[in-house]
């Protein structure tokens, strides 16, 4: 019988959830690395027992953890499980993240535009998102703080940056949001290998078409009115992109405000916002089977975000956009307060196709029937940063 | 024989006690010590100093002998009794955030 396990980062740990394919009893183990911010784990769908953990602090930096066991066991690539740690010099670099300067591979761009409208040098905080490949379980992206991707072909244990994105030539035209200058979202295409998809915030979607060579803005149609070109090339804050991976190009965004859609791989978009309460929101995720059937979770902007009139409303739209149902069977509809951020959404693929989400005040829900209803899974998590999902045959 | 005490988090990554003990040939001194320290302790590497700059994290802090020496040179000699071991150095986390 199929399984699913969910993997929840959050403010202070890491928590695994598992059930069976009804989705009604869940076995909740955590927290793992207690007290880091776990910003992203994600399995590898090559490799569903090899899991990839983004574990960051403030006070002691960045850590990449893995686990070859399914989350039952973890540890940094490099310094394998349960082995005492080896004098010498290191087996590998798991945590290192060094920008390329070198003039060999483009002459990357050094800084960014910063608050207060000065250049910035490019400094790592953080991994935001962590993207395994589709096919092979030692290649993973990483999407970090300040925006850039890195590339590790060994598992976790060094990693490279694909230096092309920043060098493109509209780096200092980037710049941080209110969560830093972050790159948040990896999308790569089932049948393209060379194509891969990513979001930064404050600068928009972009494309790479050859295997993260050379990249292009992807942010036509886009329209931010908070800046001072409303329809720029880049500096849109896009908080999140998804796609149905059985239908590769068409994207669905849910930006700063407007959420927005493109049929043509993000050469275009269109907005499709509709009916909604409001169009502000972080997490978009689209139905594991019907890839017109797409999930919202509107936030009142600006200064509050949270959940608008104290109900916790998931929004559903069946129709690729524009007309969109509120979906609150077993989620709180008074004096709810919480966020949910951008990629604390992920869906199973079951039939029914289940939808989870994590929020701000520590509940993760669930629902086995696409949103219909939903269930807590957990209610007093820490802060819940991501979610996401394997589904386990 | 130099006694180093690290902070909770890092004992875990390390999976060390609360308490350690390098062999340092040379002078002794804040980046001998962590030099020595992330050699032995390579998951360390990064956690306590810039992996490019070599800089002290903004919330760690390096105590001795019950002085601060956080801004002292990184070359400078730690205290006598830390290089005898009569002392550890210790390396703090800093008290903040939620």
């Amino acid at each position: 019988m199929s399984k699913v396990r969910v993997l929840v980062g959050t403010r202070k740990g890491a928590f695994i959830l598992e059930s069976d394919g009804k989705r009604e009893k869940w076995d909740v183990s955590g927290p793992h690395f207690a007290g880091w911010e776990l910003y992203h784990l994600k399995g590898s769908p090559a490799d569903p027992n090899r899991i990839y953990a983004s574990q960051t602090s403030g006070w002691f930096g960045q850590i990449i953890q893995r686990s070859d066991d399914g989350g039952k066991t973890w540890h940094q690539p490099g310094t394998p499980p349960g082995e005492p740690p080896a004098p010498g010099p290191p087996k590998a670099a798991s945590n290192k993240f060094v920008y390329d300067t070198s003039a060999e591979t483009g002459k990357p761009l050094t800084t960014h535009q910063f608050y207060d409208g000065t250049q910035h040098p490019w400094e790592f905080k953080r991994v935001w998102h962590l993207e395994p490949s589709l096919t092979d379980p030692d290649l993973v992206y990483a999407g970090v703080e300040d925006a850039a991707l890195f590339r590790s072909t060994d598992g976790g244990e060094n990693w490279k940056e694909l230096p092309g994105l920043r060098g493109h030539g509209t780096g200092p035209k980037w710049q941080p949001g209110a969560g830093g200058m972050c790159l948040h979202t990896i999308i790569l295409d089932p049948g393209n290998p060379q194509r891969i998809w990513i979001a930064i915030s404050a600068a928009g979607a972009f494309r790479t078409d050859d295997g993260g060579k050379t990249w292009k803005p992807i942010n036509k149609g886009l329209y931010s009115q908070y800046i001072p070109d409303p329809r720029a090339e880049v500096g849109h804050c896009v908080h999140h992109v998804a796609m149905n991976s059985k239908r590769p190009g068409v994207l669905f965004m849910q930006k700063h405000w407007d959420v927005m859609r493109s049929d043509d791989a993000g050469d275009n978009w269109r907005e499709i916002s509709g009916n909604l309460p409001t169009d502000f929101g972080f997490v978009i995720d689209v139905h594991a089977h019907e890839p017109e059937t797409i999930y919202v979770v509107p936030i009142k902007s600006d200064g509050e975000h949270f959940v608008p009139d104290g109900k916790l409303r998931v929004y559903r739209s069946r129709t690729g956009g524009n007309e969109w149902e509120a979906l609150t069977k077993g989620l709180p509809q008074r004096d709810c307060y919480v966020n949910v951020l951008r990629d604390a959404m992920a869906v199973d693929s079951l039939d029914k196709c289940g939808v989870y989400f994590g929020t701000s005040g520590g509940q993760v829900y669930a629902s086995a029937d696409a949103g219909d209803s939903w269930n807590p899974i957990v209610r007093d998590l820490p802060g819940v940063l991501s979610v996401e999902v394997q589904t386990l045959k | 024989m130099i006694r180093v005490m690290l902070p909770q988090h890092l004992r875990t990554l390390a999976r060390v006690g609360s308490e350690l003990q390098i062999e340092i040939d040379g002078p002794i001194t804040q980046r001998s010590v962590l030099d020595a320290l992330e050699a032995r302790y390579p998951m360390l590497r990064g956690t306590i100093r810039d992996q490019v700059t070599g800089q002290r994290r903004p919330f760690l802090r390096f105590f001795a002998c019950e002085e601060d020496l956080s801004h002292e040179a990184p070359d400078a000699p730690l205290p006598d009794a830390v290089a005898s071991g009569a002392e550890p150095l210790v390396i703090l986390g800093a008290i903040a955030g939620g």
